[in-house]
């Protein structure tokens, strides 16, 4: 039976693993992401699954990527300090083709900052943080409805394209409690990892017409080669220009490829608008909140919040660089989303930043001043 | 309350240990017995260790957007470091709850009334221990406000707490209802 | 490579292999093979998974399911596979400095929580893939390309750490030792636990090189003259670079965490079914 329960945000994220069929969990404590590890460790035995607390982060996401490879959904949760150890093997999932999901709990500041202040100063590091270019996808959820939904999600678009999907709240959002729907089994639809029986040649890593690969879960009868040095079809390293430049190529088209399973934003009364407010995570709904007070005064403004924040919702921002004015880039960080935003509008748009970095939620009266000094 | 979207905010605030989380958590799970959407925020951290504590709680009949508090319609301070900070914060239609055991200087002049009441010294030779004074004050917010029905909170409050402090809560909480009563009487 | 559980054991496809003339590497990944034959391991519900350095290119040769994962990370990453699929045979082979330097920490913790892995370290006293610089595990006084007027460090006594650390079952010896090593490999893979065999291994190239052991039969004479055999309760002072060699811990009564995981799932099972 679906049931609607006051759940944490973090207590969401995980039922959101637990409903998407996530029996793996490595992890190491870190606020304000570790209730999802105290959750887990209560509710995976039952469910037949594993719970392993690690040494430390970069032992927690190697453990999740062994066991994915070896069949069984996996995730682990952090926050920053623990995210910025995970890069080097965030980016061997990515080319071994290993789905795995990690939850980045954004805390305020650089360094140890803020521990248990909010922040979205981990916005370009879920993308860039690891070394050179590799696929990755990132999910800011607003609220804890969205932590359960967009943890079903990440794991979906973990197992269609084959990478390390990242979930990114802010500290507000693990901690925030919501009335939580847990959908029946079978009422979300749920991605399972799929294996051909055969694979031509031993082209374990060669891709289809979609630009995926689908690499044999270890122990299935295959004699599969799993390798972070650039590799060929079959999976064995090769330094072949030829070879290096398909590999390198086909890992970073597979997002693009495939935008359709990687394109999810919220937007209100943009049509007209003159102004648009544009925000993610619960940053986002602030801004919402302003659109809608300043519409009911008939001012025209509008809202855009994306929740997949990576690949970024590049074409549909392009659409409104063409008919609003002004976008103003609300977040909790010095403007990184907002260079994402002035490189799709490229002058068809003037692009304000509104920054906070002092570890609070941006409040109603910030953004109203901001907006009436670009509104005309 | 706005009349607009019924968005009624609540905001807790006391030192670490005096269970204004849990008072929170309660309000926000009888909310959504009632069909209410509500969230439920915390100020966490060092400061959940024996500073100053938050706890915030919106109830709305809409869908709710921003899920800060903007101008708080029940304000509940428990000590004179939160009754500093935020009594004065309370939306002009709204009504602030003091513990004058802790609040010595019970802030004046502010836009809505501000009740103190003895109520951790009320808790401790009635209860036995000040800790129930956080459930007396919920009491008095729902006898007085009527924002939610008692039952609801009773309910909430009896699946929350621990299973042997939890008839001592229930009358803590029927006290509090009662001194409400009584000032509105007076 | 003549024997029949070579062809059995490589991808041959991939032969030969990237190691230089004289390395002791070969040796060691014939110590697996024969070791893993003898036991009839099922290739199928075989893993082994590595680091980085020229120890760790050995899975890229053998023909079973192979994980070449980052530098020293190949025993969290084969902790979770293991925990995960407890069905599957997992080894890990990983180099000196994958071992005891940047994977140290993993290698304590996997050894605490007595995982039933496999573990394989081939010491060859220094850096291979990275042209010959100073390992944890370079003997006081060699030379190296970073110690150039020798190490001033002592080497890492990784044996002992694992015991202190809970490792069931702890062996070393070297590919001058053949025939021992394969006896202790096939003991470790068939402890139920964390098993450990530390093999000392030449690389003539760089450590041989710079301490005038070029020839490999040098450095194999170097491996055979430092080995003292390991008698319990005979134990004495030896110089930096002898080892003892020889089985050197055993436990067999500490339950495996895999085992431990198990029986937790029955016994929260049982609760919920009668809390139902
Ligand atoms: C994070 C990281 N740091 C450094 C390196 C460079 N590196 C590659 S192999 C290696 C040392 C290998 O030594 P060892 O583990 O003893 O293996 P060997 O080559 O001697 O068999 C180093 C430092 C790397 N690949 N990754
Ligand atoms: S560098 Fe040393 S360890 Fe590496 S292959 Fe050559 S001889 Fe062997
Ligand atoms: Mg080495």
């Amino acid at each position: 039976m679906a049931q609607t329960l006051l759940l944490q945000g973090n207590e969401a994220c995980a039922e959101g693993a637990l409903y998407a069929g996530c029996r793996f969990y490595g992890g190491y404590p870190i606020t304000p992401s570790s209730e999802i590890a105290e959750y887990l460790a209560r509710k995976l035995p039952l469910a037949g699954g594993t719970f392993v607390q690690m040494e430390d982060e970069i032992a927690s996401i190697a453990s999740i990527i062994g066991a994915s490879m070896a069949g069984v959904k996996a995730m682990t949760a952090t926050s920053g300090p623990g995210f910025s150890l995970m890069q080097e093997n965030l980016d061997l999932a990515a080319v071994t083709e290993t789905p795995v999901v990690i939850v980045d709990a954004m805390r305020g500041g650089p360094s140890t900052g803020m521990p248990t202040a909010t922040g979205q100063g981990d916005y370009m590091q879920a993308r860039w943080g690891s070394h050179s270019d590799h696929p990755v996808v990132v999910l800011a959820p607003a609220g804890a409805q969205e932590m359960f939904d967009l943890t079903v999600k990440a794991f979906n678009i973990a197992e269609a394209l084959r990478l390390p999907v990242v979930l990114l709240p802010e500290a507000v959002v693990s901690h925030i409690r919501e009335a939580v729907r847990i959908p029946d089994p079978g009422e979300m639809e749920v991605i399972d990892r799929y294996q051909p029986d055969d694979y031509e040649g031993n082209g374990f890593f060669r891709r289809d017409e979609r630009g995926l690969a689908y690499p044999p879960v270890l122990g299935s009868g295959f004699h599969p080669h799993y390798t972070g040095l650039a590799h060929a079809e079959d999976g064995f390293p090769s330094n072949d220009p030829g070879v290096v430049r398909k590999f390198v190529e086909g890992l970073n088209q597979k997002v693009a490829k495939n935008l359709d399973l990687v394109t999810d934003f919220e937007e209100e009364a943009v049509e007209d608008a003159e102004v648009i407010l544009a925000s993610f995570g619960v940053t986002g709904r602030a801004c919402q909140h302003v659109a809608r007070l300043l519409r009911k005064q008939g001012h025209r403004v509008g809202y855009f919040r994306p929740r997949i924040v990576w690949p970024f919702p590049e074409a549909r921002v392009r659409e409104l660089a063409h008919t609003a004015d002004t976008f103003v880039v609300a977040e909790l960080n010095l403007g990184q989303m907002r260079l994402e935003v002035e490189r799709i509008a490229c002058g068809e748009a003037r692009v304000v930043g509104l920054h906070k970095v002092d570890g609070s939620m941006l409040e109603i009266h910030e953004i109203l001043v901001k907006v009436n000094e670009v509104l005309p | 309350m706005s009349a607009l979207t019924g968005r009624y905010e609540i905001l807790l605030s006391g030192s670490g240990g005096q269970g204004i989380i849990l008072s929170g958590i309660v309000l926000a799970e009888a909310g959504i017995a009632e069909g209410r959407k509500v969230v439920q925020t915390a100020s966490y951290g060092p400061e959940s260790r024996g500073g100053a504590s938050r706890s915030q709680v919106i109830l709305s009949r809409e869908e709710i957007d921003y899920p800060g508090v903007i101008s708080p319609n029940f304000v509940f301070v428990l000590t004179q470091l939160a009754a500093d900070k935020y009594a004065h914060t309370v939306s002009p239609q709204g009504f602030v709850l003091a513990d004058s055991s802790w609040v010595e200087a019970v802030p004046q002049n502010l836009p809505a009334p501000i009740i103190a009441l003895r109520l951790s010294e009320e808790a401790a030779s009635r209860f036995g221990m000040a800790l129930f004074a956080n459930v007396i004050g919920l009491g008095f917010f729902i006898e007085r406000s009527g924002v939610l029905r008692a039952e609801s909170v009773t309910e909430a409050l009896a699946r929350r707490v621990p299973k042997h402090y939890r008839e001592a809560n229930l009358e803590a909480f029927t006290f509090g209802r009662e001194l409400a009563k009584q000032q509105s009487g007076q | 490579m003549p024997e029949v559980f070579v062809k059995e054991f490589a991808r041959t496809q991939h032969l030969p292999t990237i190691w230089c003339p004289g390395c002791g590497l070969g040796t060691s990944m014939r110590i697996l093979m024969k070791a893993l034959a003898d036991l009839e391991v099922d290739r199928n519900r075989l893993v082994v998974v590595s680091g980085i350095g020229c120890s760790s290119r050995m899975v890229g040769y053998l023909d079973c399911n192979t994980v070449h994962t980052t530098h020293g990370r190949a025993l969290a990453l084969a902790t979770g596979i293991k925990l995960s699929r407890p069905e599957l045979t997992v080894v890990a082979a990983m180099g000196d400095g994958d071992a005891a330097s940047i994977g140290g920490n993993h290698l304590i913790h996997a050894a605490r929580r007595n995982v039933d892995i496999t573990t394989l370290v081939l010491n060859n006293s220094n850096y291979g893939m990275t042209s010959g610089q100073t390992s944890p595990m370079t003997p006081h006084e060699s030379v190296t390309t970073t110690a150039p007027f020798g190490n001033l460090e002592h080497k890492f006594h990784l044996c002992d750490m694992v015991k202190g650390a809970g490792a069931t079952y702890i062996a070393r010896a070297s590919t001058y030792h053949y025939m021992l090593a394969i006896r202790l490999v096939k003991k470790a893979l068939k402890h139920r636990g964390f098993s450990f065999v530390e093999l000392l291994t030449q690389c003539p190239v760089y450590f041989g090189r710079f301490n005038r052991m070029s020839n490999p039969s040098d450095m194999l004479r170097w491996l055979r003259d430092n080995a003292v055999k390991y008698v319990p309760g005979k134990e004495k002072e030896l110089r930096d670079e002898q080892y003892y060699i020889g089985e050197l811990f055993r436990d067999e009564t500490k339950v495996e965490y895999g085992e431990l995981l198990r029986q937790l799932r029955e016994r929260v099972r049982s609760w919920e079914a009668k809390r139902s």
